[in-house]
């Protein structure tokens, strides 16, 4: 049992916090939800690049430091301390990334990794059709084998940021008569501007363009954009859904420095005296979560998968996000209410944490029947 | 920086839990509820034997401590098996001993409690001590130091049946003259936040048994979602107050052993009322076992620092701290 982080690790921690002290925009970036601020995060993402700060954890070939689980974490816990902006390269960086890793080839993580690592290519994710949400497996957009490649065709929905991303990944059915849905699924990598591909962007609750709706008409992809075996798409989806629900979607970093904000707001203001249970709820969660993942980061170290437990972490910050967020809009009183502050931006988006990466319902049925081990029942 | 039991501590407590397991607890429980303490005493032996009390008392009186990691896992264990007894209330007597600049009541005593001889009892001032008929040290805190009372008031029940609360006279012979209560506070939380979460982690296995076993409808009640669901925020709540638990025993900081307590006694209460609805009326009887951990669970809510103290004592943790480093 131990807490101390060792000199190295604490220098490379030094090293962050210094470069992002130097580095981090004085004022906040425009919102990465419209075009100029999406060009502005682009470059952000180019800033940190090159000095191989975009992507700490990834192998030195690809742009990274081979800085494992912990120095990430404690890289995070800068970043969002120092107030530095929210990742555009998020889905990428936390989604296909990590998918390219296990089931990649050679030539897809080189031909890649490396832009996705400077902000040049900025993906979304293509899972969600519109009658195939919690129960994803049911997804009928369809991937048709053709000379050196597939043709895709269907509609794909709420891909987060497809508005001004460069390419995209997803599910497609390759074989339609499998006896199971999750059979017969393939994985690949599409253009967003290549012909047939039509995007609708989505106004999110606020009317911002977070995501989009994406028409797919004979759509060709090149064989070497699938991503693993041809009909084995599920497994590969699934051997990283887990990256998304569990930390390296929503690290500790982020409500440490969330936590450390609401408590200075609650200092200024000092009212109402209601809230002041959940402010010390606040900086407790915050807490428990960055103590949760340094268990989890031992663990990892040890060799051992984190699997289901994803489903934990991905329960608690989201419930935790909406209560913070929520106390400091009853701290602000009738202020809570002005959208331009960074608190009610930051509580829109809270309030999709139980909804997206697999829904709140959905991560409780697999705590329940994977880590509980409570019998299937009817869904 | 590997924040995880090692394996010597994980020994620990599969030895202890071995032990537990093996001493028919619920029994013991119910005989100490009716006032009758042979056999809790003698678990209490064992538990002793097992080196529990030495965790807190430093070498110099014949302990093994501070060891504060330790003394979690074992109250952790403790809780689990719902072992009943002025536990905690030992346990902070010891360090209220061992910090006190007059050595010569240390000498004298504290290798009583790390034998486990001696049981001793503390009542926080304005309250309750714990098991002041069964101790054999009552201890009282008075407005000129730590004193050792004579005897006790009358045994008002508790709503845990296994817990018989006692007043104590603010009389008797003076040990110490400034005794160090607020350390004496953090360990008696820390010890409570790792037997409450042990609480809760019995009260969530002994539901999750049940209701994959008791079927209506023709199926196990827990293939319904709205059972599952519950049993699965009762998990959440509790996986992520023992890392709180963990942390606050390495650092023993005051704000991070509130936190842990808040958390622990919280997520094994919220435990207790889903155990309890998952239940249906059996888990209202006192002649099922599980009433043992329900009640347990409230009183350990209030013990030692209410949520409201802890909380507080969170916020006045951070005001002091600044910026986390
Ligand atoms: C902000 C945001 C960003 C998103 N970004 C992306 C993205 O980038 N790419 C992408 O592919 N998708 C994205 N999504 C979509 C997201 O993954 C889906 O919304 C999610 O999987 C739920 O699907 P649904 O919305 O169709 O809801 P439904 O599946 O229709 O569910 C509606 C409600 O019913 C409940 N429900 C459904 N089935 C069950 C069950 N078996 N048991 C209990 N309750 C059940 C759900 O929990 C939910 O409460 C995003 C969503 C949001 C809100």
């Amino acid at each position: 049992m131990d807490l101390t982080h060792s000199p190295a690790d604490e220098a490379f921690r030094a090293e962050a916090r210094d470069w992002l002290a130097g580095h981090v925009p004085a004022s906040p970036l425009p919102s990465l939800e419209t075009a100029e601020g999406f060009a502005a995060h682009r470059a952000w993402e180019a800033r940190l690049a090159a000095d191989r700060w975009s992507v700490v954890s990834w192998p030195a070939e690809y742009g990274g430091r081979d800085a494992g689980l912990l120095r990430w974490l404690l890289f995070e816990e800068e970043y969002y301390a120092a107030g530095a902006p929210g990742r555009v390269s998020q889905n990428g960086i936390s989604l296909l990334a990590p998918t390219l890793f296990d089931h990649g080839t050679q030539e897809q993580r080189a031909r890649v990794l490396p832009p996705m690592a400077g902000g040049e290519v900025v993906w979304a994710q293509a899972w969600s059709e519109p009658e195939a949400g919690s129960d994803l497996a049911s997804l009928t957009s369809r991937a048709v084998r053709t000379d050196g490649g597939w043709r895709l065709s269907g509609q794909k929905t709420w891909s987060s940021r497809a508005a001004f991303a460069d390419r995209a990944f997803g599910l497609f059915r390759s074989e339609p008569d499998t006896p199971k849905p999750h059979q017969g699924l393939t994985y690949l990598m599409f253009d967003l501007r290549a012909p047939g591909v039509t995007v609708r962007p989505i106004g999110r609750l606020d009317g911002r363009p977070a995501f989009a709706e994406l028409f797919l008409d004979e759509v060709f992809v090149p064989d070497e954009d699938v991503i693993g075996e041809p009909g084995q798409g599920w497994r590969v989806a699934m051997s990283t859904a887990g990256n998304e629900r569990g930390l390296t979607l929503r690290s500790p970093g982020r409500f440490l420095a969330s936590a450390d904000r609401l408590f200075a707001l609650w200092q200024e203001r000092g009212s109402p005296a209601s809230a002041r249970d959940r402010v010390a709820d606040a900086l407790i969660g915050a807490r428990a979560y960055e103590l949760f993942a340094y268990a989890g980061a031992s663990r990892f170290l040890d060799g051992e998968s984190l699997g289901p437990e994803s489903s934990l972490n991905k329960v608690f910050w989201s419930e935790y996000d909406i209560t913070l967020h929520e106390t400091a809009l009853e701290l602000l009183g009738s202020e809570g209410e002005l959208a331009d502050t960074g608190w009610s931006e930051g509580y829109v988006f809270s309030l999709a944490g139980p909804i997206y990466a697999g829904t709140n319902e959905i991560q409780r049925d697999i705590i329940a029947e994977r880590l509980l081990g409570l019998p299937k029942g009817r869904r | 920086m590997r924040f995880l039991l090692d394996a010597e501590q994980r020994a620990f407590a599969d030895s202890l839990d071995g032990l537990l397991s093996s001493a028919d607890t619920p029994s013991v429980v119910r005989d100490w509820s009716r006032g009758d303490h042979t056999s809790g005493r003698a678990l209490w032996s064992r538990i002793a034997a097992a080196g529990v009390f030495t965790l807190a008392i430093p070498e110099a009186y014949e302990g093994v401590g501070p060891l504060p990691v330790e003394l979690a896992v074992a109250f952790v264990e403790l809780g689990r098996h719902a072992v009943p007894g002025p536990l905690v209330e030992t346990v902070a007597a010891a360090v209220l001993l061992t910090e006190s600049a007059d050595p010569g009541p240390a000498k004298r005593l504290l290798p009583r409690l790390a034998s486990g001889e001696a049981m001793a009892t503390l009542a926080p001032p304005g309250s309750y001590a714990l098991d002041g008929d069964a101790a054999d040290l009552r201890l009282v805190l008075t407005a000129d130091g730590l004193r050792l009372a004579p005897d006790h008031g009358p045994v008002r029940p508790s709503l845990d049946p296994a817990r018989r609360l006692t007043a104590l006279p603010p009389s008797g012979e003076l040990l110490v003259a400034e005794p160090p209560f607020v350390r004496a506070l953090r360990w008696a939380r820390l010890a409570t936040a790792a037997q409450a979460l042990g609480v809760g982690l019995a009260l969530l296995d002994r539901t999750v048994a049940y209701v994959g076993q008791r079927t209506q409808f023709g199926v196990p009640i827990g293939s319904f979602q709205a059972v599952k669901h519950r049993l699965a925020d009762a998990k959440i709540a509790l996986e992520f107050a023992r890392p709180l638990l963990f942390g606050a025993a390495f650092t023993m900081t005051e704000r991070d052993v509130a936190a842990a307590k808040v958390a622990a006694c919280e997520a094994a209460y919220a435990t207790a009322r889903t155990a309890l609805q998952l239940h249906g009326a059996i888990g209202y009887t006192a002649e099922y076992d599980l009433s043992l951990w329900l009640t347990k669970s409230r009183a350990l809510l209030g013990a030692w620092g209410s949520p409201d103290e802890c909380r507080a004592a969170v916020l006045h943790g951070v005001s002091g701290d600044g910026r986390r480093s």
